[in-house]
């Protein structure tokens, strides 16, 4: 079941933005921007967390998932530590996400050379 | 009349963007990389006994990998070119936005080539994620401080 809901769910989003880029001039940057920003939206009553109870794995991959756990983790640690942990807990849940995207990107780059 | 003729026939040769095509691409390259998150997360709880929130980040992990290695190779480029955006919503296109501008200011040196360049396109996926999300974050607080 959890396969069929995150293959219609993932599937949606990114056809969602394949009409927004070929409809308008705005650029898979702007888009990707958008996505984040609705993601964090959806996530300030938690309805992207049940979301992602409904769905399944396929929630966690699209770029929206990114500003709902940038949202989630500052909610966690706000609610531990007061306001301040707004700040604190920010990247609480997008660390692992973050910090490999920069070590790999980093060790291939002196690994390879460029392709064009 | 030589006008009207020439439009004719340079529509004809105009290349037609295949909007509907391009949809069902992202849609379905879109939803096999989401069934794929599923699978990796199931596998991992199947074999490795993890709890699905850590073999969560561990999927991600794994993709951001995959992401990283495939645009070194050169195969990334080639492959969101038939799969349009299904490759680009998704984590995927995040680390690869970082890996490739990485990759094409290697030759500027360490400091000011990879340094300063690797978040040139993923920047502003970071910088108005962190924004909204403390601007919505603060809403929420307020909110349950003042009603909760």
């Amino acid at each position: 079941m959890y396969f069929l809901t995150s293959f219609l769910f993932c599937g949606i989003l990114c056809g969602i933005g394949q009409i927004i880029l070929d409809t308008t001039k705005l650029t898979p940057g702007h888009i990707t921007s958008i996505f984040v920003v609705i993601g964090a939206f959806l996530d300030t009553f938690s309805l992207y967390d049940n979301m992602i109870q409904i769905v399944g794995g396929g929630a966690l991959l699209p770029v929206t998932s990114f500003g709902h756990s940038l949202i989630h983790g500052a909610l966690l640690e706000a609610e531990k530590v007061g306001w301040i942990g707004i700040f604190m807990g920010m990247f609480d849940l997008t660390a692992a996400g973050i910090s490999s995207a920069i070590l790999f990107s980093f060790l291939f780059a002196l690994l390879f050379r460029p392709k064009s | 009349m030589r006008n009207t003729k020439y439009d004719k026939i340079a529509d004809h040769h105009k290349a037609k963007e295949n909007r509907l095509g391009h949809f069902l691409a992202a849609f379905l390259s879109g939803g096999v990389v989401g069934a794929l998150g599923e699978g990796t997360i199931e596998i991992l709880c199947f074999f490795f006994s993890l709890s699905r929130s850590d073999a969560s980040v561990f999927m991600i992990t794994l993709f951001i990998f995959l992401a990283c290695l495939l645009t070194a190779f050169g195969y990334f480029d080639k492959m969101v070119h038939f799969c349009r955006c299904g490759l680009i919503i998704p984590i995927t296109g995040f680390a690869h936005s970082m890996m490739s501008s990485t990759l094409d200011y290697k030759e500027e040196g360490l400091i000011y080539g990879i340094g300063s360049n690797m978040f040139k396109l993923a920047g502003s996926v970071i910088l108005y994620g962190v924004v909204s999300a403390w601007f919505f974050g603060l809403i929420r607080y307020v909110l349950e401080v003042v009603f909760g």
